[in-house]
């Protein structure tokens, strides 16, 4: 059960094959045993959860339980949800517990029934690719505890990969769904911008954030992306489209499948034996009947510049609202208010919050807001042109997720540019708005390899079922770590 | 003070009177419990989302139309970013560089009688905004309170031109829109509430310079009164200055009506940075054509058009017309009185409401939507002076009646009370004859050449008649037999 697939769960829970009780129960003895160590959640209450188990355990005898009810899942404490603390991975936010549910907990929750196991730990407000920004300390890798699980979901990544949960939700900025997914050996989904609800989700960067599901495949992407996905008139940028099944063309075979690869993902920049861990898989996916053809992002090279004007901008007025004054943390001994300000900032923010807070401030400053801001607008546009170019000949592009495997805790801490590149294949994905996923495609010295799926504006479907067909054909995505138990 | 020339531009904040906030669903009514109109988006709780309230927008809408400006078929809300208490979010949602409203204008009446002008005051633009919540600064030993329940509660901030030169112009101007917003029914014009709050951008320069002086702007004066008096102190201040050789700074200024002082709140170093930028949660208003086709059906006759007809239709005059616009009721009521009166009683209606029912109400606080004497019962008193059934004295009677409400129409009260003016020549002979015959001491003084004595003889006639002869009838009797 600890390593079966949604559909089995869903199977299994229909036909009381088990309860959702009993399920829960082994996530939760798991997560006791195994979370010490790997340090996947921030908070977990298993009164909490085995309630919500029952509740689920009583829908489903009444006949009125969904796919996913009674499944357990782990959420990114980034998620607000009633009676949680909700911490996003931040001092500031150490004591505080939501009174309010985030539009994808009530939908998951409340209306599917999926069964919270906690809060998984983040880099702070999801700024960083490591984990080691948390202030609730590093997630460990359980490809290897000495090594970085990527960030910011890297606590929701090692709980499905450790099978602590199975599956999870995670965010993704600039990357923070897609590298920690390719790091930890799982299918991870950044749908397009607008196709699961903000509303509740503490906000980073808002124009470039969005929620997806993080799992052991694309058919359980799939099936949670269904539960998350939708119009939310509490969110203005979210999209009014009509509901669509994210799973329905999961099985559609490969053949005539265009993909592009992009000539500035496959130069320099990337580990060569990343690099051939990618090339297999293409050539599997030759094999499936696929073509692949060259094409051209001529300004991706711009985008990770473009980014850190943008997202710090944003998230430096974004985390304005952690003053002290209202809920969270506020510092002992101030004197006046811009003193109460000062020091309930500078105690509750950790240094790369601060840092990118005093970039955000910087570039929206007068008499640099043109030269940093704007001009990082137009690159975002350009960046968007380009992809828009470039499906003109390919249905979907592929590349590298991350240019590495996962790397040592601690080896890329005290160098913030370098932790930056980490991201240099997801991020311009973000700018121009567009669905990307992970999908696990060989391993290197034992530790795993993601293969980047980018697709046209709302082509989820066709994404998730180019990585189905991939894993039919393949079994990367079945390994799991070993030695833990 | 005569070579100096004064420059006053207005900025005003007129909250906008929708049901909900701005971004939030929350009440915006006045004086709840503290922070009890306050939601999670309000109180700005991590992950909140603000919406885009349509009403708020619809009146934008609405007083762009009014006043000729261009409504923005594309406007941009964006962040204005600084740190207080009362300011949740650590930022203002605001409009910056595409405002809904742009351009307009407003002609306004300045001063009075011979010297009355009309002045138009150019409008820059108009945008809209959300309030900051409250900071209480009493009754908590020491520290402050924090009420925010008007956070995010809709405003339109209106930005002139600095087309003003005086402060009577500047209160004009204020009034007008005062006026106007209620008008439109977009603003309670509640000034006592912070409904209304008006910022005045004032410089002083010497005549005939083209460039403008250096401004100080007075922050949140909430009367007509301050703003008078705050406009006026600071010119005179401003003036001293530069004739003492100091130039003047740009700084932000506070009036103190107790003092009738202004003083520096912060100078230009001190402002901050607001950091400005779109905000990424909402995306940019779109207004289509058909939505102001829409809101264009349902404004009401705007006062500059009601103004022109009363004048070209029922030839008041242009002060006249403009007093009886000064609010949508008082116009309403002096229409359905003239509807009743007759067209060719305008005047005599205009008079009535403007003077004798003005008068009333202000002496027992009353507003006119709720006046006891309805339009339909003074029109019905004007027709029957106009047609002399009674006296100008005894309509007066009259109208008093109907305000106690002694009877449900005039004809029954004049009645009622035998008040019907008596127009019969024998019957009013009668009564001359009686009191020249009484009184033969004012005879003889009017006949000495005493004027006066004549009304005397007038007067005793009329409380013969108990008031109720015809004034003009009385007097030409009365001329005539002394003539004899």
């Amino acid at each position: 059960m600890i390593n079966a697939s949604l559909k089995q769960l869903s199977q299994a829970l229909a036909a009381k094959q088990i309860s959702s009780l009993e399920l829960t129960q082994l996530f939760v003895d798991r997560i006791a045993r195994l979370n010490p160590t790997l340090n996947a959640f921030i908070t977990i209450d298993a009164e909490k959860s085995l309630a919500a188990a029952r509740a689920a355990d009583v829908r489903i005898a009444a006949g009125t339980a969904g796919r996913l009810t009674g499944i357990p899942i782990a959420q990114k404490d980034i998620f607000c949800a009633e009676g949680w603390r909700t911490t996003c991975g931040s001092k500031m936010l150490a004591n505080f517990v939501s009174p309010y549910d985030a539009t994808v907990i009530r939908k998951m929750e409340s209306e599917a029934g999926l069964v919270s196991l906690g809060k998984t730990n983040m880099d702070e407000f999801a700024m960083g690719s490591s984990n080691e920004t948390s202030f609730f300390g590093p997630v460990r890798n359980p490809w290897d505890t000495e090594r970085v699980p990527g960030g910011s979901s890297g606590g929701s990544a090692v709980a499905v990969a450790a099978r602590l949960a199975p599956a999870a939700t995670g965010t993704d900025t600039g990357g923070s769904i897609r590298q920690p997914a390719a790091l930890c050996n799982l299918t991870g989904l950044k749908p397009t911008y607008g196709v699961v609800s903000r509303y509740g989700m503490i906000a980073f960067a808002s124009s470039l954030d969005q929620a997806g599901p993080m799992a052991a495949s694309a058919e359980d992407c799939a099936l949670l992306l269904n539960s998350m996905a939708g119009f939310d008139e509490r969110d203005s940028t979210s999209l009014e489209r009509p509901a669509e099944d994210y799973s329905r063309d999961l099985e559609k075979p490969l053949a005539g499948l265009r993909i592009g690869l992009p000539k500035e993902f496959f130069g320099e920049g990337c580990d060569a034996a990343v690099m051939a861990a990618v090339r297999a898989a293409l050539a599997e996916y030759e094999k499936l009947g696929a073509t692949t053809v060259e094409v051209s992002l001529p300004n991706s090279h711009l985008s990770v510049a473009a980014y850190y004007v943008i997202a710090p901008a944003e998230a430096s007025s974004n985390l304005s609202r952690f003053d002290g004054v209202r809920y969270g943390f506020r510092a002992e001994d101030y004197g006046n208010l811009d003193d109460m300000y000062m020091k309930s900032r500078a105690q509750g923010f950790g240094a790369e919050v601060k840092r990118r807070i005093m970039i955000g401030a910087y570039v929206l400053s007068h008499g640099y807001y043109d030269a940093y801001y704007l001009q990082a607008q137009r690159i975002r546009r350009l960046i968007a042109n380009d992809f828009v170019e470039a499906f003109k000949f390919c249905d979907v592009i592929m590349g590298p997720t991350s240019p590495s495997t996962a790397f040592k805790l601690g080896e890329k801490a005290a160098d913030p540019v370098q932790m930056y590149l980490s991201d240099i294949y997801t991020i311009a994905v973000n700018l121009a708005g567009l669905p990307g996923m992970s999908v696990p495609c060989g391993f290197v010295g034992g530790l795993p390899v993601g293969l980047q799926l980018i697709g046209n504006y709302f082509a989820e479907a066709r994404l998730l079922n180019a990585a189905h067909r991939y894993q039919q054909a393949t079994d990367w995505h079945l390994r799991r770590p070993l030695g833990l138990g | 003070m005569n070579q100096w020339e004064v420059v006053i531009g207005i900025e005003t904040h007129a909250q906008l009177a929708t049901v909900s906030k701005i971004f939030s669903g929350a009440s915006t009514a006045f004086g709840a419990e503290p922070n009890t109109q306050a939601c999670a988006v309000d109180l700005a709780l991590p992950g909140v989302l603000p919406v885009l309230n349509r009403q708020a927008v619809e009146c934008a809408i609405r007083f762009g139309l009014a006043i000729d400006a261009e409504v923005a078929r594309k406007s941009v809300f964006a962040r204005k970013n600084y740190f207080y208490p009362d300011l949740p979010k650590g930022y203002q949602i605001s409009q910056m560089d595409l405002p809904v409203v742009v351009g307009g204008q407003i002609a306004v009446q300045v001063g009075q009688g011979d010297k009355a002008y009309e002045k138009v005051v150019h409008l820059t633009r108009a945008h809209l905004e959300e309030d900051a919540g409250k900071s209480l600064h009493e009754d908590f030993h020491g520290k402050s309170g924090i009420d925010l329940n008007r956070a995010g509660t809709p405003l339109l901030e209106i930005v002139t031109e600095p087309d003003m030169r005086s402060s009577d112009e500047a209160v004009a101007y204020a009034k007008a829109l005062h006026a106007l917003v209620q008008w439109i029914g977009i603003c309670d014009g509640n000034m006592q509430e912070g409904s209304f709050r008006c910022d005045a951008n004032v410089s002083v320069r010497p005549k005939g310079q083209a460039e403008y002086g250096t401004r100080r702007e007075i922050k949140n004066l909430n009367s007509f009164r301050f703003l008078k008096e705050a406009i006026d102190f600071e010119v005179q201040w401003q003036i001293n200055e530069i004739e003492e050789g100091r130039r003047i700074q740009q700084a932000t200024v506070l009036f103190d009506p107790d003092s009738g002082e202004t003083r520096m709140m912060r100078s230009k170093e001190d402002a901050h940075d607001y950091r400005y930028f779109p905000d990424p949660d909402l995306l940019p208003l779109i207004i289509s054509e058909e939505w102001i086709d829409r809101v264009r059906g349902g404004l009401p006759e705007l006062p500059v058009h009601k103004r022109a007809r009363f004048v070209s239709e029922f030839g008041l005059s242009v002060y006249d017309a403009t007093t009886l616009t000064a609010s949508q009721e008082m116009a309403a009521f002096f229409e359905a009185t003239v509807a009743v009166a007759g067209q060719s009683h305008a005047k005599p209606c205009a008079n009535w409401v403007m003077v004798d029912l003005a008068a009333r109400l202000n002496k027992e606080g009353q507003e006119i939507a709720t006046s006891p004497v309805s339009a339909q019962q003074l029109g019905g008193l004007i027709l029957r002076i106009a047609d002399n059934t009674i006296s100008n004295n005894i309509a007066k009677k009259v109208f008093e009646a109907l305000w106690n409400g002694e009877g449900a129409t005039a004809d029954e009260i004049i009645e009622k009370q035998g008040l019907k003016q008596i127009t019969d020549t024998g019957a009013i002979e009668a009564l001359v004859d009686a009191v020249l015959a009484a009184n033969a001491a004012n005879v003889a003084e009017f006949r000495a050449g005493k004027e006066k004595a004549f009304n005397a003889l007038v007067g005793q006639v009329m409380k013969a008649a108990k008031g109720k002869a015809n004034p003009q009838q009385v007097n030409d009797l009365l001329k005539k037999k002394l003539a004899d």
